[in-house]
């Protein structure tokens, strides 16, 4: 080299300053696109914390009933059909107007009548059908408030902003005010959301007709997913020898994987509702279509659990003369099981998940009983989370996201069952 | 060890040798470039390296050899820093690159390889072309001021790793379409590429057959003239054949330093004369 | 006989078999003693009953139930007096959603018409007589199999190979499902997609720049005849993909980038999981944050600055799924960076290159083809994911290259077209088949280029 030591050493001391410069800008990078990333997780979670966490509670109110026979059954000759047809709200707004006995008017009835929520007329009905006694009787009942009395109380209904642009009007906030100054109105833990179905009403509607659905469609999933990808991923890792065949069938596999999940959707409505006429909205259905979604996940996962028992095991099975078949069922297939059923967790935590498709198949519909059985109407949470969303209710948006929050606590729950799993059972050879 | 003639040795550009350095021979030179002063070294607490101090001078070729693990090669990724890579690993005592503590806080690391460059033990060109596998150690430091210059760097770096005259016609073609020795030589016609004082060498021909081997160490030989080596090798043929001093490393302890010949032909240390007629190794 | 009844004798027949089928072989050579003389355990025989009592049943129940509705609707229908067979095929889905509630007791009987009545008593006296046929089809076959098997058992009969000859073929037929699978969706979506190319030319779909599939009520209906020029579609979707990429490539790369050549262990344990949990979250999630949460703060900061901003904006949509993509970037460039082997970066650094210089110069070069065949799998994710879309994306087609107006995409028109009652026959639902089409083939086309650079990338460094 023509140029002498000192040059040398003289250049690269003048890049230094650069080069420290731009190292710094490249690690702060870096840095901040972690930041980034962290940042969405809290924003992400916060919103839904922020907006979710109130619906774990909902606004009750008590009032003091009377099952007049007068109303419910003038003539007095009313069969127990004719009782459940009977005007309870009527009931309701008189023990209202009993409370603020200086309501005149229709117009004026009407607004006191909307604090309570209509399932109030529901509830007399029912206690009425339990026990035909109670006609003429009076009881103190605790109702669900209406929806807007709910939200004001939690303050997302805004006193400040002028009339006119409010859901709730002056007057009903008196009488609001009136009812929590003497106990009669008040916050408290919202059972109805985990034990009803949905409802057009926000203040009635739960997520427990979906969670049902969701497990009748999971249960039909893991039913049919597991056992084929297991018998898939043993076949290609142990059996089947390398031709064009199986690479095929791998291609596929990897290829499925990556394949949209509402193109299974279309598959599952073109085949399953319009070939083989199945029900639509069926658990039965959605079971399906999510089985073959979750196919090639299990199958890879498998596949790799299978492939990380190593070949001395096989090789032992196979010199103490057990079968091929029994090689797998004795020794492989054991070994792999933790993996396998990691991969299985995995593969449902993501149909947990999966709408698109399942709107596909009609699993959108509004269905309000809670379903009984896999070819029942049903909805599943993620679809029950979407039509909450879509609905203009103000008290719909915290429903929803108290809906999200339940759905990420399943899908919580069995990634660490997956982790647990893993860390208890997976053996590294 | 009762030839403690180290530290009593007049140093000349070198550093005083720690009085508990065991070390048999003369550990310093007369003119030396880098000089090592009681460094150990820690591998997540493990210690792989005792109390080594050695001086490598310029214009020599001084070889390590001893049985694997015996911490020749961790001693040599010391001496560019190539230890920082790995987590947990940890230096102390002084190394000392022309009167500057190369583990000094503001001894800039960059700067530092940029003078002790390293070939490895496999060949590792980068998965660019022969030309950008040679240019890109001027580029990333600013050696070259013009496209003619870089040529020319690159031009004679092939030439001085003998390497030239078989690649001038493909040199975009990748590094890694080269065989293994003529990809070991694009490795150390890279590192001179940069111009270095010192360049370290971890076993370069291991992973070679034994004409590539042969190629290596002639040049080894010329690049003498120009550097100051270090060579970590496990054969002792190669050692007597290119290096002009022999450390002898045994369990992490630097054992015996000398003239290779009499180091070859006349052992002091036990250990060494073990090692030396093949009774371990 | 119902469906689960026959299903639980079927399961109890089989369980009879594997006792009788273990019971004769253990018989023919004397019990306990002479099991040596016997090819296989005694086990495997009564396996091999097992499996001949009921795999047969099995699949004539499966295939019996499959196609038992459809064969009785033909049935039905050719029974129909005229007046209701000349029927379109709308009016017959009625008629025939009418005649099931009727037989399910959904809708009262005496309501409907006399033929309508008819034709219920004979969908109801036809799948009488197909669930009894079913009933005793499959017990016979059930118990055919398994007299069968049990008068050839003899010591000499290789049982547990004729047992091991099935389970393999079981195992064969499974992985054989991903085949169908996909041949399934090609073969409905395709078929589907030429009754709709029947309708509207194959130009005027992938060239057409005005996409408006109402179909009209009345024929004399303004604009009755329903426009379907995809253009916008394919538009709508490549921008909202293009905005995801924008947010999730740098952010994905560079984060995978500082968690594995610069944070400390100690960090990356903590980061990488709580980053990694972005890609459990469901897709429907993200769309309610992109509609509740994203939307309006964008729209709000537009209004500040002077800008407008649509409610559903193309940005809103692109930006909350480019959120949704960044930890499968991360996690795949993540993959990458570390296979490439410690030896490049150790060339680099010996060269005395800073950490930067070497992953830009070295670690990232090597990792390119797999970090692009990664960034291809991500596009490929982002165009056929639906529910951020459907929900924050809008419905209006318009032909816009500006992200701040509502566009629409592929997978929002196909999620319309077949939400809700539908007729099997219009153009309107066989274009979101024709949609479908499109979105498999091209999605397709990326899984398998990615999928193979991927592969390719691996192998070089194993």
């Amino acid at each position: 080299m023509n140029r002498s030591v000192a040059e040398t050493r003289e250049r690269v001391e003048k890049s230094l300053k650069r080069r420290r410069w731009a190292e710094l800008r490249f690690k702060t990078y870096g840095l901040c696109a972690v930041l980034l990333g962290l940042s969405f997780v809290v924003l992400l979670f916060g919103s839904l914390i922020a907006q979710g966490w109130s619906a774990f509670r909902q606004a009750y109110v008590v009032i003091e009933v009377h099952y007049d026979p007068a109303v419910l059954n003038p003539e007095g000759t009313a069969t127990a059909d004719d009782l459940a047809v009977a005007d309870y709200a009527a009931l309701v707004r008189t023990s209202l107007k009993t409370r603020f006995p200086d309501v005149e008017g229709r117009a004026a009835t009407k607004q006191l009548a909307a604090l309570v929520s209509n399932s109030a007329a529901q509830t007399m009905q029912k206690r009425l059908a339990e026990d035909p006694k109670r006609m003429g009787q009076r009881e103190t009942l605790r109702v669900l408030a209406s929806d807007k009395v709910d939200q004001l109380l939690k303050g997302r209904i805004d006193r400040t902003v002028p009339e006119a642009d409010r859901a709730v009007s002056d007057q009903q906030l008196a009488w609001i005010d009136a009812l929590v100054k003497d106990g009669s109105l008040s916050l408290a833990f919202n059972k109805g959301f985990f034990t009803q179905g949905d409802s057009r009403e926000p203040e009635q509607a739960g997520v427990w007709g979906a969670v049902v659905g969701t497990l009748y469609t999971l249960a039909m999933t893991l039913a049919l997913s597991f056992p084929i990808a297991v018998a898939a991923a043993i076949y290609l890792e142990e059996f089947a020898r390398r031709n064009r065949w199986t690479d095929l069938i791998e291609v596929n596999i990897n290829n499925l994987a990556a394949v949209p999940s509402i193109v299974f959707g279309l598959l599952g409505l073109a085949v399953f509702l319009n070939i083989f006429g199945m029900p639509r909205s069926a658990p039965l259905v959605g079971g399906l279509v999510l089985t073959l979604l979750t196919l090639p996940t299990i199958i890879i996962a498998s596949r790799a659990a299978l492939k990380a028992v190593p070949p001395s095991i096989r090789e032992a099975a196979l010199g103490m003369g057990a079968s091929k078949v029994q090689m797998v069922t004795h020794h492989v297939l054991p070994l792999a099981m933790p993996g396998i059923l990691t991969g299985t967790i995995i593969g449902m935590a993501r149909a947990l998940g999966e709408t698109a498709p399942l709107l596909m198949i009609g699993m959108v519909a509004f269905i309000v009983d809670v379903p009984k059985g896999l070819t029942d109407p049903a909805t599943v949470l993620p679809v029950q989370i979407f039509l909450w969303a879509d609905s203009p209710e103000r008290a719909f948006i915290e429903r929803t996201s108290a809906a999200i929050l339940v759905l990420l606590l399943f899908l919580v729950v069995m990634n660490a069952t997956a982790v647990i799993l893993r860390n208890r059972f997976e053996r590294r050879w | 060890m009762s030839s403690a003639t180290a530290p009593n040795e007049p140093a000349v550009a070198g550093l005083p040798v720690p009085v508990n350095c065991k070390t048999v021979g003369r550990v310093t030179v007369d003119n030396a470039l880098l000089s090592a002063r009681g460094v150990n070294v820690f591998y997540s607490g493990k210690q792989a390296i005792q109390e080594v101090s050695i001086d490598i001078s310029r214009n020599e070729v001084l070889a390590m050899i001893g049985p694997s693990g015996c911490g020749k090669s961790t001693f040599l990724r010391c001496l560019n820093r190539m230890n920082d890579t790995i987590e947990g690993a940890r230096v102390t005592g002084s190394i000392v690159l022309d009167g500057q503590d190369i583990y000094d806080k503001r001894q800039d690391v960059v700067q530092l390889r940029a003078r002790v460059g390293m070939v490895f033990q496999k060949p590792n060109p980068f998965p660019k072309s022969i030309y950008e596998n040679v240019a890109y150690g001027p580029r990333i430091h600013g050696l070259a001021a013009d496209r003619v210059e870089l040529d020319e760097i690159v031009h004679t770096s092939l030439q001085r790793a003998g390497l030239w005259d078989e690649v001038k016609d493909r040199l975009n073609n990748p590094g890694t379409s080269l065989s293994g020795g003529q990809q070991q030589r694009l490795c150390i016609a890279r590192t001179i590429a940069v111009n270095p004082e010192v360049i370290l060498m971890d076993e370069p021909c291991s992973a070679l057959d034994p004409i590539a081997t042969a190629r290596i160490e002639d040049l080894i030989d010329e690049l003498r003239a120009s550097y100051a080596i270090a060579i970590v090798t496990h054969s002792m043929q190669q050692a007597a054949r290119v290096s002009q001093r022999t450390a002898y490393f045994h369990l992490g302890d630097l054992i015996e330093v000398g003239e290779t010949d009499r180091i070859f032909t006349n052992p002091r240390h036990k250990l060494t004369e073990d090692y030396i007629t093949g009774r371990f190794g | 006989m119902s469906t689960s009844a026959l299903l639980l004798v079927l399961a109890a027949l089989a369980t009879f078999a594997y006792w009788s089928g273990k019971q004769r072989s253990l018989k023919l050579v004397g019990g306990g003693r002479g099991i040596r003389r016997l090819h296989s355990l005694p086990s495997y025989y009564g396996l091999l009953t097992a499996l001949w009592c009921g795999l047969p049943a099995l699949l004539i129940m499966g295939l019996w139930l499959m196609l038992q509705d459809t064969v009785i609707t033909a049935l039905v229908k050719s029974h129909l007096p005229a007046a209701l067979s000349h029927q379109n095929a709308g009016q017959m889905g009625l008629l025939f959603n009418d005649i099931k509630n009727i037989v399910l007791g959904n809708i009262p009987a005496d309501g409907a018409r006399a033929e309508v009545r008819a034709a219920a008593l004979d969908y109801q006296r036809l799948r009488g007589i197909a669930s009894l046929s079913l009933t005793g089809l499959v017990l016979a076959a059930a118990v055919a199999g398994l007299a069968l098997v049990r008068a050839r058992i003899h010591p000499e009969l290789r049982a547990r190979n004729a047992v091991e000859k099935i389970v393999e073929f079981l195992l064969l037929g499974s992985s054989m499902l991903a085949i169908f699978v996909t041949l399934g969706i090609v073969l409905s979506v395709l078929y589907e997609s030429l009754r709709f190319f029947n309708a509207v030319s194959v130009q005027e779909f992938l060239l057409g720049l005005t996409w408006s599939p109402q179909t009209a009520l009345r024929a004399d209906q303004v604009g009755s005849s329903g426009a379907f020029g995809a253009v916008p579609l394919f538009l709508g979707t490549v921008m909202i993909s293009g905005i995801a990429m924008v947010v999730a490539v740098p952010v994905g790369l560079f984060s995978a980038i500082y968690l594995a050549e610069y944070a400390n262990r100690g960090f990356r344990a903590w980061v990488k999981p709580v980053l990694e949990i972005l890609a459990g979250i469901p897709t429907v999630v993200y769309g309610f944050f992109a509609a509740l949460t994203v939307g309006p703060l964008l729209r709000q900061f537009g209004e500040h600055i002077g800008l407008h901003v649509a409610s559903e904006s193309a940005l809103a949509a692109g930006l909350v799924m480019g959120i949704m993509i960044i930890p499968f970037i991360s996690s795949l460039a993540d993959d990458m960076i570390t296979a490439v082997p410690q030896s490049l970066r150790d060339g680099a650094y010996a060269l005395g290159a800073t950490r930067s210089e070497t992953i830009r110069n070295v670690v990232l070069r090597a990792a390119l083809p797999g970090i692009v065949g990664g960034v291809l799998l991500a596009i490929s994710r982002a165009i056929g994911e639906t529910m951020i879309v459907v929900m924050a994306a809008g419905l209006a087609a318009n032909l816009t290259g500006n992200p701040l107006e509502a566009v629409t995409t592929v997978t929002v028109q196909i999620v319309t077209l077949l939400t809700g009652d539908q007729e099997f026959d219009s153009p309107k639902t066989l274009a979101a088949f024709a949609l479908g089409l499109v979105l498999f083939l091209v999605t397709l086309v990326l899984n398998v280029v990615a999928l193979q650079v991927v592969r390719k990338y691996r192998e070089q460094y194993e």
